[in-house]
C-alpha cells in the first residue's frame, strides 16, 4: 500500500531530510507469463497500464522499457496540451484526453503541475485567418472552447508579442483555447508509474524488446534482454521505434520516425504567462516553472533514429521567435535535443488491432502526443481488455488507410507537422 | 545535419537537399487490377528502417537531379549514393 502524499506527509519527510521517502515503484525481475505486456515504458504505455488494472481488472500486466521510464519522448516534449482540433474524431480523442487532464492530479495523488494557462494559435495571411475561423466554429460545434480573437486582442492577451503591421509575418489574428495548457511531463509518467505499480503492474526497465514470437495469426510471447515473456495480448506503444517492433512481428506500418527538436533559454523572471503556437512561422513558445522559456522547432524531412536534428531547423525556429517577440533577442540558450517521432500519411495516430490476434498498436502520435497521454492510455487500454477499440477511438484504425477513411489534420491541427 | 557527396554537383550541406522516402517502390504495372489492400501497401505502407536504408534524394536547392541513397538512419552515416534507375547494390 503507497503512502498518500499530502503536506503533512511532506513536513513529515521534512525532519528525517527528505531521506525516508517511500519507493514509487518497484524494480522487479520479469515473471515468465503475463496476461498483458506493454511494450514501452513513457506516458502512453505507463497510462494503458495504469487503466488496464483501474477500469478492466486486469492483474497480471508487465510494462517494458528498453531505457528509463519516461526517458524517451515523454522527457523531450515541450508539454502542450490542448484539444482544438478540426475533425470530429480528433476533436473527440483530444479533449477526452483534457478532461481527463483536469482531475488527473487529484486521480494519481501526484501533483502533474497541470496549468490551464491557455493555448494561443496566431494567424499571419489570409488563408491563417480563414483556416483559424473555421477551426474555431468547428470546435464550438464539438463542445470544445475556442474564440477567434483580433490583433488587438491577442496583443492584450499576451502584451510581449510585436503585433506591428509591417514586420515580415505580421499577427492578423488568433484562436485561444482557455483550457488548454501545459503540464509536468515527467511528473506524468511517474504518476501514472506509482499508480500502475500500487495495483501490481510490474514495470520493467532496462528490458529492451528482441522479437515477437508468433503461432500462426495469434502472439506468444515477446523476446527480451531479460529473456522470454510468454504473453497472449502485447500492447505495442514505442514511439518512434513503433516500427522497428511491427517488423518484428512481421508486419509494416505507415509510419516514418524523424528526429524532432526543443529547447530552452535560461531561466528568466515569469514573461509569458500563456502558450503561444504560431503554424506558419513555426514559433511555439512557453516559459516552465523554472523559468525557462520552452521552444519547440520542427522535424527533419528524413528518416533517422538518431534523437538529434539539423541546425538550420532550430535557427528557423529562433528567426521566427526573435521577430515575434523582440524583446528575447539577448536570451540565451541553455540546452536543446532531439527526440524521434512517429509520423502517420495523415498526422493522425494509429490506436488499433491489427491482422495478428493480440497484437495492438498505439502509434503515430508523431509531433503532439503528449497532449493525449490520459486519453490514449484509457482508450487503449480499452481497445486491449475488450479486442474492440472504444467509439472514441473507432477512426484511429490501421484499416483506415485501406478504406481511405483517413483523419487529415496534417495543417488542420492547429500546428505544422 | 551532415555532408552529401550529389554524384553530379559533388559534397554539399544537406541543408540544400530534399529527403524523398524510401527508393525502390515501384509504380504498379496494372493500377485497375489493384486491390485496396496493395494500394495501401503501395500508397502508405513504409518499411522506416532503423539501420540500412534505400532512400531518394533530391538536390532541391542545386542541379535538382533526383538519386538514391544508401544511409544507416541509426547514426545518419551515408554509405553509397548511386544515380537513378541504377539498380540497388545487394547488402
Amino acid at each position: 500500500m503507497k503512502n498518500n502524499y499530502s503536506v503533512f506527509s511532506l513536513i513529515k519527510n521534512a525532519f528525517s531530510y527528505h531521506e525516508n521517502w517511500q519507493r514509487a515503484w518497484k524494480d522487479p525481475a520479469p515473471k515468465k507469463e503475463y496476461d498483458t505486456v506493454i511494450v514501452g515504458g513513457g506516458g502512453h504505455g505507463l497510462a494503458t497500464a495504469y487503466y488496464l488494472a483501474k477500469k478492466h481488472n486486469m492483474k497480471n500486466i508487465a510494462v517494458v522499457e528498453k531505457g528509463w521510464i519516461g526517458g524517451g519522448n515523454t522527457g523531450r516534449n515541450t508539454t502542450i496540451i490542448r484539444s482544438n482540433y478540426l475533425w470530429d474524431a480528433s476533436a473527440g480523442l483530444y479533449d477526452h484526453a483534457l478532461k481527463i487532464w483536469e482531475g488527473l492530479s487529484q486521480e494519481l495523488n501526484y501533483n502533474v503541475m497541470f496549468s490551464q494557462r491557455g493555448v494561443m494559435n496566431l494567424a499571419h495571411n489570409l488563408q491563417d485567418v480563414r483556416d483559424l475561423k473555421r477551426r474555431t466554429h468547428a470546435n464550438r460545434l464539438n463542445g470544445i472552447d475556442a474564440v477567434y480573437l483580433s490583433t488587438e486582442e491577442v496583443k492584450k492577451f499576451c502584451p510581449i508579442i510585436n503585433t506591428s503591421p509591417d514586420i515580415r509575418y505580421p499577427v492578423l489574428g488568433g484562436t485561444l483555447q482557455r483550457r488548454a495548457g501545459t503540464a509536468r511531463h515527467d511528473a506524468v509518467a511517474w504518476g501514472y508509474a506509482r499508480g500502475a505499480d500500487e495495483m501490481g503492474v510490474d514495470i520493467i526497465q532496462n528490458c529492451e524488446v528482441k522479437g515477437i514470437r508468433r503461432k500462426g495469426d495469434s502472439v506468444e510471447g515477446i523476446e527480451t534482454t531479460k529473456g522470454f515473456i510468454k504473453t497472449k495480448k502485447v500492447g505495442v506503444v514505442a514511439a518512434g521505434h513503433s516500427s522497428v517492433i511491427a517488423n518484428m512481428a512481421g508486419l509494416r506500418l505507415p509510419l516514418e520516425s524523424k528526429p524532432l527538436q526543443a529547447l530552452v533559454s535560461e531561466p528568466v523572471k515569469p514573461i509569458i504567462d500563456t502558450v503561444v503556437m504560431s503554424n506558419a512561422v513555426h514559433a511555439y513558445v512557453s516559459q516552465s516553472d523554472k523559468g525557462e522559456l520552452v521552444i519547440g522547432a520542427g522535424t527533419d524531412d528524413y528518416v533517422s533514429y538518431t534523437q538529434k536534428g539539423s541546425h538550420q531547423i532550430v535557427e528557423g525556429t529562433l528567426n521566427a521567435i526573435l521577430e515575434l517577440y523582440p524583446i528575447f533577442s539577448r536570451m540565451r540558450m541553455l540546452r536543446q535535443w532531439g527526440g524521434i517521432v512517429d509520423i502517420c500519411p495523415d498526422a493522425s495516430p494509429i490506436l488499433s488491432k491489427t491482422s495478428v490476434k493480440g497484437l495492438y498498436f498505439n502509434c503515430g502520435w508523431g509531433t503532439g502526443g503528449f497532449k493525449a497521454t490520459p486519453g490514449s492510455g484509457d482508450l487503449f487500454a480499452h481497445t486491449i481488455a475488450n479486442d474492440e477499440p472504444h467509439k472514441l477511438n473507432a477512426a484511429f484504425n490501421l484499416n483506415r488507410f485501406v478504406s481511405g477513411d483517413l483523419v487529415d489534420e496534417h495543417g488542420a491541427a492547429a500546428v505544422a507537422h | 545535419m551532415f555532408v552529401i557527396n550529389c554524384p553530379y554537383c559533388g559534397e554539399r550541406d544537406q541543408q540544400e537537399f530534399k529527403a524523398g522516402g524510401e527508393a525502390h517502390i515501384e509504380r504498379p504495372k496494372q493500377p485497375t487490377e489493384l486491390s485496396d489492400d496493395e494500394w495501401a501497401e503501395y500508397l502508405f505502407m513504409r518499411k522506416n528502417i532503423k539501420g540500412i536504408q534505400f532512400e531518394r534524394w533530391n538536390h532541391a536547392h542545386g542541379c535538382r537531379k533526383w538519386f538514391n541513397m544508401v544511409r544507416d538512419t541509426s547514426n545518419d552515416e551515408i554509405k553509397l549514393i548511386y544515380k537513378m534507375g541504377e539498380r540497388p547494390p545487394s547488402e
